[in-house]
């Protein structure tokens, strides 16, 4: 297959070989889960359990509301301890609603759905309720509720269904894992999702560094004609849906669009087993493959890891560190975000947990730029980073919003070949939330004006009632002599009783 | 025949010609900057400037005569744009830039007076007589005439919390490194 040159990008150093010759182990059930309410995009879910509560394995403890949202279920059986505030897997550390789950180690079944027997024959309604019953999100890191994307095929005409598993970030082997360990699973999910969203082609892209995943792909894919295994570039950020839909079709995704406007919709390789687990066997999402990496774990592994294990947990279960770590981190080296501490919970979209040495985080001090334009080189955005950083530093956002930042995918490319260790996707990562938050704040503004404007609106409707009521009782109060002239007590009392 | 011609031409052209007379001597000025200025203010009416409503600031303002920083719930953002669009510098240093607030009514001190309810010109409080009253967070912009007429000072202004949903990275402290200018100092 032809392939395409993509736009910008750099090489860093794969460090992928301490984990990808280890095998899915599982984790021993923990003592505790903590399930977060939310661990997708959209709203969160509304919980259905309380504490004191019994529950049984894959029973659903928190149903997704609104139109983008996914639901939660029990990881195993056991009974409900709270619902409460816990520290989320987020920079912040700050709390979010969590339930907490006490296994009771019989890790018994709840009752599931039906299987569907053949999905490529069944009702797609059928199959996108299952989906979406399941609680799937997109597991390589946007965490958007896969049941809403599968309704993207009736909006699109699609042509290609493409199953992500490029895995460009250094470290992380769980996708290449999944891959070599359960390719037929992965293929099944993908034909399914394909049927539903009506693409009639199927690519599943995967870089080259990965030649047994690739192997066992291809060989998975072999009795279906419209599958195709395609070996990409190592390339990083490849793994960015928008890249790996260049390099494989060459059509580019304009500016804040979907990439559904080229036709194509990506889907993670472990987003699609977890289709293919609701759809066969009516398995909710409640497990997931986590890498445990980096140069201050004592074993590095490919963890099965129940949703809610808290990360100490799969550090306990990997021996623990064997130096102090410099830097903790929850997803890859490149775009992971700092952990709070070892207490949050692993959630539908961690993919790696890494303890890195200050060796391998070789941090340095920033110094001033030299205007070497490396960063305008390889940012696969096509932006201008070096400027940008300008502009925000002076606290010009609206300048940084005109040149893109907003369309900044924070891939950190830039700041990965800045050789003056300028923070530059710090720089983005700061305006793109100052900006969302400027957003926020004047569609706000925007409602109280309507809102003010309404209430004027009201208020003199009412008066005008008033006085028409008045007028209308005038002829009838002349007969009764002394008519009282209105005062400002009637005035008030009829808007509060329209207040009320 | 020609004389209802005659007559009718003749009242139009009259007609229309002190009509557009009128239009041109009679019209009421209206300052397009004033327009622009009410866009930029909030437009919840709250009267914090001191003046009636937003409209009544905005026409001051395009007078030269109120002050940019007046508008408390429009805060830096309001007074900048405020700024820019009349050619002024705005003297901040009296400014105290405040974090969003809404307001919160104690239940457990609320008489049901309706008082800030009628004072609420967003329509944010929800309540009736003598029942308790509370706060839709998302219609209150935090403009505080409500604490000022609660007669049991059950009414707090409170800062909106940060989220995992509102949270941001904060704008990073880059101690850029100074080249030692050695020369400037031996002379």
């Amino acid at each position: 297959m032809k392939l395409f040159s993509i736009r910008g990008g750099v090489h860093p150093e794969y460090r992928k070989e301490q984990t990808s010759e280890k095998a899915i182990v599982a984790l021993p059930m923990p003592r505790l889960l903590y399930i977060p309410l939310q661990q997708h995009v959209g709203a969160p879910a509304e919980v259905l359990v309380a504490g004191g509560d019994l529950v049984k394995k894959g029973q659903m403890i928190a149903r997704s509301q609104g139109t983008i949202s996914a639901s939660q279920h029990a990881p195993t059986s056991g009974r409900i301890v709270s619902v409460t505030d816990v520290a989320a897997p987020h920079p912040s550390g700050l709390p979010q609603t969590t339930i907490i789950l006490e296994p009771d180690g019989k890790d018994e079944w709840a009752e599931l759905p039906e299987p569907i027997a053949d999905p490529f024959a069944a009702d797609l309604q059928l199959i996108r309720e299952r989906v979406a019953r399941a609680g799937v999100v997109g597991m390589g890191g946007a965490v958007f509720p896969a049941a809403v994307k599968l309704n993207l095929g009736t909006q699109y005409k699609l042509e290609i269904l493409l199953v992500n598993g490029a895995e460009c970030e250094p470290y992380i082997t769980c996708d290449d894992r999944v891959m070599r360990e359960y390719a037929d699973e992965v293929i099944d999910g993908a034909r399914i999702v394909a049927r539903v969203m009506g693409a009639p082609r199927v690519v599943v892209g995967i870089e080259l560094n990965k030649p047994q995943a690739i192997e066992a792909m291809t060989k998975a894919a072999a009795p279906f004609a419209e599958v195709e295994v395609v070996g990409v570039p190592a390339l990083y950020p490849m793994g960015y849906a928008h890249e790996l839909i260049l390099a494989i079709t060459g059509r580019e995704t304009p500016a804040g669009k979907r990439t559904a406007e080229v036709g194509v919709v990506a889907y993670n390789v472990a987003t699609v087993r977890a289709v293919h687990h609701a759809v066969r066997f009516g398995r909710p999402l409640i497990t997931r493959v986590v890498t445990v990496s980096g140069g201050a774990i004592r074993e590095p592994k490919n963890i099965l890891s129940p949703i809610g294990a808290r990360v100490a947990d799969l550090i306990e279960f990997c021996g623990g560190f064997s130096a102090p770590p410099a830097r903790l981190v929850n997803g890859g080296p490149m775009m992971g975000e700092p952990l709070p501490s070892l207490e949050v919970p692993v959630v539908k979209g961690t993919a790696g947990i890494l303890a890195l040495t200050a060796e391998e985080t070789n941090a340095q001090a920033a110094s001033p730029c030299i205007r070497c334009g490396s960063c305008v080189t390889i940012c696969p955005g096509g932006l201008s980073p070096v400027e940008m950083a300008a502009f925000i530093r002076k606290d010009n956002l609206e300048a940084a919003a005109r040149l893109g930042v907003m369309d900044c995918i924070s891939c950190g490319s830039c700041s990965w070949v800045c050789p003056s260790h300028i923070p530059l996707v710090h720089y983005f990562n700061y305006a793109k939330g100052a900006l969302n938050d400027q957003e926020r704040e004047r569609r706000k503004s925007e409602r109280v004006k309507t809102l003010a404007e309404v209430r004027v609106i009201r208020v003199e409707k009412v008066a005008e009632a008033k006085r028409a009521a008045m007028a209308a009782r005038k002829p009838a109060a002349a007969t009764a002599a002394a008519d009282a002239p209105p005062g400002n007590a009637t005035a008030s009392t009829a808007e509060e009783k329209t207040n009320a | 025949m020609l004389i209802a011609i005659g007559s009718l031409t003749i009242l139009g052209l009259v007609l229309g010609g002190l009509l557009g007379a009128a239009a041109r001597f009679l019209a009421v000025e209206e300052n397009p900057l004033e327009e622009e200025l009410k866009a930029i203010l909030p437009g919840s009416q709250c009267g914090q400037c001191g003046y009636v409503g937003c409209g009544q600031y905005a026409a001051a303002l395009a007078k030269g005569e109120a002050s940019v920083t007046l508008c408390s719930p429009g805060g830096k953002a309001v007074i900048e744009a405020l700024a820019k669009k009349l050619g002024v510098t705005a003297d901040l240093s009296e400014h105290e830039e405040k974090v969003p607030e809404y307001a919160f009514i104690n239940e457990d001190l609320c008489i049901g007076c309706t008082r800030c309810i009628r004072e609420c010109s967003t329509d944010a409080i929800l309540g009736a007589n003598k029942l308790m009253h509370t706060v839709i967070i998302d219609a209150c912009h935090g403009c505080s005439k409500c604490v000022k007429v609660c007669p049991t000072d059950a009414i707090v202004m409170v800062p909106v919390r940060v989220t995992v949903a509102n949270w941001h990275w904060p704008k990073p402290e880059v101690e850029h490194t100074q080249p030692k200018s050695e020369v400037a100092h031996v002379h």
